[in-house]
């Protein structure tokens, strides 16, 4: 075991599965040279070179799509976007290859394809460079989207992601890069996509958090415990597939549930949470479920008004006390 | 500024649509001739035969698709032929093609056989995607053929990246990438010419300018009408050629896939064509008029190449009729094929998500 940021956690993964396979590249915009935007391919270039560590110029559909054509033929591509909010430039991509190659082509060519970057919110960059839209790459069968929240959770699910025979969606929040924690320095250290962790255990309310909600709420579940709360967090850190199984096993002992979700709530992951909930365990609940969610709005520049935009532990806390009949 | 551009890009198509384009047509006639010569008499036939095969197989099409028997969208390449078949006539089995939602020919020609063409298109299990394809979705990793995409120039980015595959893997093999003109004016095309050069790739883009996006024609469409100038702006290699004559197609194919296989570089080839059909079958087609239609009918790519066979005395009326027959016979037997070939199976729906699923 080691202490990594997040960032380097994922570094590591990314090292790692170069030395393993071959095949394995990465492409996108200031990866090599610059040693990534965000420092996450550093040294990269240097370990591997030029022909595997590939600065990309400004051109995201273009080499969204040239990595899916050389993943159609064998090769392992990582596109990392810069950041997601680019990766809407790729989406035809991404939803009309990537996601429907194999199926489309009668089960012929898969497409062994990981974009990463980071996603979700970000400091004061306003509402172009500060979103979460990890519930449009959810939607289409085809895709696998994983978000984690630990550096640990991001070497194990990165590396499955690179190992993984479909196209991956694998969204690193940029808030959580410098975030710190144990990870295992065993090469074959892996974590299956469509597998939940219970990030805390608790009885009397569920809290299903991914990505940056995960802190958020392991922090809320501390301060309502002393409230005489006992919250179970949830992290999904797979999207699609969804480990609904853990999910409905943690409702079934608690009867109550949030969904926090940095996201716009119409048509969100959390609303789809909330739905299958309600399919399969509808008679275990004893509140209705409660999101939490980003608002309903664009992104805000302004410092205060941002933070109204995005959920924090506040928030978290009073979703539960609400679900708990407490307030 | 404006004016300047605009009279430049006038003279442009005066250039590509006059007289000069003839009489450039008429100065490589004797050059084709030597070609003929040059071509054994086997290949000929051969490009014929697989001319004839795609006419013929589509006519068909068009009929079961009238009578209901092949549903969706169907874009009839009719007039197109020698761009397909003279370009995958340049290649080796194991090179890659990949093309737009209009690409029977292409399929027919990169070996898929019509019976797996036809019983794709009725929606069979027997058909080269399994029935989940369709007619703008046509592959077969056996022959390399890596699909029809119906985004226009969805395919371009993907061609790149195949032909990027193969740089980094050191082999030598080449990727055709085919798209129609209006695909010229998609961001894809765009960003894949100038990754293609940037980053070296043995990726040879061709475009089929036949002249219409569906119903819009180029000049309504496209403010400089000469694609192949548009290569200068990448520092890519072009050429425009005449598409309705194969040989021609089949020579600067072989200039574009020398130029890929030794030295690792793109080419755009802008290969002027015409689509005889509406753009699928429910188009009739009245932006065009019938006397537009008749002039381009009267270069029939396969009754100009039909002519010169005869003239060369490598071709005479009966062999052509065998020719016509066997042909017949291979449409009739991928007809029936395709109606005895069993729907997809229920569970099918589900299957090919995820791979290892």
């Amino acid at each position: 075991m080691a202490v990594l940021t997040m960032r380097d956690a994922l570094n590591q993964a990314m090292r790692e599965e170069m030395h393993r396979d071959e095949n394995v590249f990465l492409m996108g915009e200031e990866v090599a040279a610059y040693q990534g935007a965000y420092k996450v391919s550093r040294g990269l270039l240097q370990e591997f070179g030029d022909k595997r560590v590939i600065d990309s110029p400004i051109t995201e559909l273009g080499f969204a799509g040239l990595g899916v054509g050389a993943a159609m033929v064998g090769l392992r591509p990582i596109i990392e976007f810069m950041t997601f909010n680019f990766s809407i430039l790729a989406t035809d991509q991404i939803i009309n290859s990537a996601a429907k190659m194999l199926y489309m082509s009668g089960g012929q060519f898969k497409v062994p394809i990981v974009f990463r970057g980071p996603g979700g919110s970000a400091y004061q960059v306003s509402s172009q460079h500060s979103q979460a839209i990890e519930s449009w790459y959810a939607h289409f069968p085809g895709l696998k989207v994983v978000m984690p929240s630990t550096p640990a959770d991001a070497k194990g699910l990165l590396k499955s992601a690179i190992r993984d025979d479909n196209p991956v969606i694998f969204i690193e929040q940029e808030r959580m890069y410098g975030n710190k924690g144990e990870v295992s320095e065993d090469e074959e250290f892996t974590i299956p996509l469509g597998v939940a962790e219970v990030k805390r255990e608790g009885t009397d309310a569920t809290i299903v958090a991914r990505s940056l909600m995960v802190p958020l709420a392991l922090k809320a579940a501390e301060e309502l415990e002393k409230q005489g709360v006992s919250c179970e967090v949830v992290d999904p850190r797979t999207i699609r597939p969804l480990d609904i199984d853990t999910i409905i096993e943690s409702v079934r002992k608690t009867n109550r549930v949030v969904v926090a979700e940095e996201s716009h709530p119409f048509c969100g992951v959390g609303a789809e949470i909330s739905a299958q909930i309600m399919e399969h365990a509808f008679d275990y609940l004893d509140a209705p479920v409660r999101r939490v969610s980003g608002v309903d709005a664009p992104t805000p520049y302004a410092k205060n008004l941002e933070n109204l935009a995005i959920p924090d532990v506040q928030r978290i806390i009073a979703a539960v006390r609400e679900v708990a009949y407490l307030d | 500024m404006s004016s300047a551009a605009g009279v430049v890009a006038q003279e442009v198509l005066d250039e590509v649509n006059g007289a000069e384009v003839r009489e450039e047509h008429d100065q490589r006639k004797q050059e084709q001739k030597d070609r003929m010569e040059a071509t054994n008499r086997e290949t000929l036939l051969r490009i014929l035969y697989q001319m004839v095969l795609i006419r013929r197989l589509e006519e068909k099409a068009a009929e079961s698709y009238s009578l209901g028997k092949i549903g969706g969208f169907c874009h009839l390449y009719i007039g197109q032929e020698a761009v397909a078949v003279g370009a995958l006539s340049a290649l080796r089995p194991d090179d890659y093609v990949l093309t737009s939602y209009r690409e029977h020919g292409h399929a027919i020609a990169k070996g898929i056989s019509p019976d797996e063409v036809m019983a794709e298109l009725y929606g069979k299990a027997g058909g080269c995607s399994s029935g989940k394809g369709g007619s703008m979705h046509l592959f077969d990793a056996n022959v390399n053929f890596l699909g029809g995409h119906a985004i226009v120039g969805g395919q371009i980015p993907l061609a790149t990246g195949v032909a990027f595959a193969s740089k980094y893997r050191g082999t030598d093999q080449v990727t055709l990438c085919f798209f129609g003109e209006a695909a010229v004016n998609q961001g894809a095309f765009h960003e894949s010419l100038n990754m293609a050069q940037l980053y070296k790739l043995p990726c040879i883009y061709i475009c089929e300018n036949n002249q219409y996006g569906m119903g819009t024609s180029l000049e309504r469409a496209m403010s400089l009408q000469d694609v192949s100038q548009k290569a200068c702006a990448y520092d890519v290699a072009s050429e425009f050629v005449d598409g309705m004559d194969v040989l021609a197609v089949r020579e600067a194919t072989e200039r574009a896939v020398a130029r890929a296989r030794r030295e690792q570089l793109p080419t755009l080839l802008e290969i002027r064509t015409y689509r005889f059909m509406g753009h699928s079958m429910s188009d009739p087609g009245n932006y065009r008029t019938r006397a537009e239609i008749e002039k381009y009918q009267e270069r029939d790519p396969i009754k100009l190449f039909t002519a010169s066979l005869k003239e060369k005395k490598l071709l005479d009326d009966q062999a052509l009729a065998d020719l016509e027959q066997r042909v017949r016979g291979e449409v009739d037997a991928a007809v029936r094929f395709a109606e005895e070939s069993p729907e997809p199976a229920p569970e099918e729906l589900f299957t090919h998500i995820y791979a290892n699923q």
